[in-house]
């Protein structure tokens, strides 16, 4: 089946200079092991390319469950030079949760059935 | 033996609110707090000050940190708690002697420090000693931009901060000082951690634990359940109107427990802590500072419940040779319209309006590099990722956001009047315009690396003493 990552994902997004980085994160481990497969550097940068097409960068982080990603060439080379409304790339981290991804309904119950590891009373 | 240094979250940002930090610094008992650490610096903040520094020399720093203090310095100075900020921006001195101005007019008392020595500015304008500074992203050469630069600054570290609170400041004022270095050099001064010196695994430990501290903190409400970026968990976040800044428990060994006063709103977990742990962070390994490279992929969150996280486990490394920074040049002008028009046929009415300012761009030969056009409402935020509605003819409403980049400021300028016109000339239903006059000064950034020694050989402090003369 396939979904956004939104169903599975929580995202931050933030500004260096005219690269936007993102903190993509599971909420739980079987949520990681989906994200771990389905966003690749080579996803991520296909994802993006309608819009911008600059490359990417990709770190997994287990002890978060998180993937570190930045895509360069993001904000017109900078956030004062930027003629977009939103030109620190504050909402980008919505445009990285609206990707498609692939995954099992067995993968797709994991991920729902395993509690947030966070505390969310 | 062991000791708990408390330290809370001032500004996340030039604008931000204080009154949560006013709720942080209430909610302790004396000798409870020991600290807040403020950071009104963006990389885009010194280019509005910069602005502000060319209509009057006298400014060029955040000057949200004169009201803050004058509502949040009774309240410390009765608890013992002393306060560090980066406000002073490109005018430390400025801020300072704003801050001793508005000390004096009440009768209090304080000793400030200023720290100073982060503009670099002569020495990446110096033609005389021609140095490399290449774009630290793209490796570009500075040449291209030399004649244009309007602000270069330097990121410090911790240790005049450390040098001032040893020296007894109340009150530490700063211009670009690493936004984390704010909240290490607390830290550093009160556990005696090593900072140069440091040599030892353990060394290097500890001051990666006090960056993390300070990263988590640096952004105010963004630690503590603010701006979490999801698809519905956001609402499970209570109370944001009334929510609480992070704090930090810091123990001398570098453990930490990052949290927020009771009764606050947000939310200090799991999840809140680690978005706010990567946010603007390039590769996790090495995360540079002035201070320490930390590398995060062995920090360890242990989600405590009751809005309470422990940090341990953050990997340090020594500290790199060259320091960052972050420089200004004028990069050419903008201006900026916005046209609304109404059902029905919103979104063709645009599209007439759009190709008629073209035209009038061609025919009047205005020179500009740009125009960009947003659909408000539409596709401003995710562009071509953003899918359309299928059927545009009917939408209520289409606004239409058109910037003109342009290297001619006449030509910035004269962007707003291409529009009146047409209000009763164009095509019907035009709900609203704005931007006559809405023309703007453009500012690239350009990151770059300076030796070490170049720039701590000018770094001062410098102290004042409001109250105390008169």
């Amino acid at each position: 089946m396939q979904i956004r990552l939104a169903e599975i994902a929580h995202a931050r997004s933030g500004d260096k200079a005219d690269w936007v980085d993102f903190g993509l994160f599971a909420w739980n481990d079987a949520g990681y092991a989906v994200l771990l497969r389905e966003v690749t550097t080579a996803a991520v940068q296909s994802h993006f390319a309608p819009w911008l097409p600059g490359s990417v960068d990709c770190w997994p982080l287990p002890n978060l469950l998180a993937i570190k990603l930045v895509l360069k060439d993001a904000l017109q080379g900078g956030g004062a030079r930027n003629l977009r409304s939103d030109n620190l790339g504050k909402s980008m981290g919505g445009a990285l949760l609206r990707m498609t991804i692939t995954l099992s309904e067995e993968e797709w119950a994991l991920c729902h059935a395993q509690p947030r590891v966070g505390w969310w009373p | 033996m062991t000791k708990t240094v408390r330290i809370a979250s001032g500004l996340g940002f030039y604008g931000d609110s204080w009154e949560p930090v006013v709720t942080s610094v209430a909610s302790m008992r004396a000798g409870e707090l020991n600290y807040v650490a403020s950071d009104h610096l963006a990389e885009l903040t010194l280019a509005i000050l910069q602005k502000d520094r060319q209509r009057d020399p006298t400014l060029g720093y955040a000057r949200d940190v004169v009201p803050m203090l004058v509502r949040l310095w009774p309240l410390m100075q009765t608890r013992g708690v002393r306060f560090i900020c980066n406000a002073g921006g490109l005018n430390p001195h400025g801020a300072a002697a704003a801050v001793q101005a508005a000390f004096n007019a009440k009768g209090w008392k304080a000793r400030i420090a200023v720290v100073s020595g982060d503009d670099v500015l002569a020495s990446l304008t110096d033609n005389a000693a021609p140095a490399n500074f290449p774009h630290l992203l793209n490796g570009d050469d500075i040449s291209i931009v030399r004649e244009r630069l309007v602000f270069a600054n330097a990121y410090l570290g911790a240790r005049p901060i450390v040098d001032a609170l040893a020296q007894g400041a109340h009150i530490v004022i700063t211009g670009r000082v690493a936004d984390a270095a704010l909240f290490l050099a607390p830290l550093v001064h009160e556990f005696g951690w090593k900072l140069e010196d440091a040599s030892s695994a353990d060394d290097f430990n500890k001051l990666a634990q006090g960056l993390t501290v300070g990263h988590l903190l640096e952004c105010s409400g963004q630690g503590s359940g603010g701006n979490f970026g999801s698809l519905q968990a956001w609402q499970a976040i209570p109370d944001l109107a009334h929510i609480g800044y992070p704090m930090a428990e810091v123990q001398t060994d570098g453990a930490a427990v990052i949290t927020k006063p009771h009764g606050t709103g947000g939310r200090v977990n799991f999840d809140t802590v680690r978005q706010q742990l990567l946010y603007e962070v390039h590769n996790p390994h090495a995360y540079a500072s002035p201070d320490v490279v930390l590398d995060m992929s062995t920090i360890c969150i242990d989600d405590l419940g009751g809005d309470r996280v422990r940090i341990t486990g953050a990997t340090g490394h020594r500290r790199p040779d060259q320091l960052k920074v972050v420089a200004g040049f004028s990069d050419g002008f903008k201006a900026e319209v916005t046209w609304g028009y109404s059902w029905p046929d919103a979104y063709a009415k645009a599209q007439t309006t759009l190709a008629m300012v073209k035209t009038q761009l061609a025919e009047k030969r205005v020179p500009h590099e740009e125009l960009s056009v947003e659909y408000p409402g539409l596709n401003s935020a995710h562009g071509a990722l953003a899918p359309l509605p299928a059927d545009l003819s009917e939408l209520n409403e289409v606004w239409m956001r058109m910037v003109l980049r342009t290297n001619s400021k006449a030509a910035a300028e004269g962007f707003g009047r291409l529009f009146p016109w047409m209000g009763l000339s164009g095509p019907a239903y035009t709900c609203g315009f704005s931007g006559l006059r809405a023309t703007g000064e453009l500012l690239g950034i350009w990151p770059t690396l300076i030796s070490r020694e170049r720039v701590e050989a000018q770094v001062r402090i410098d102290w004042l003493a409001a109250g105390a003369s008169s």
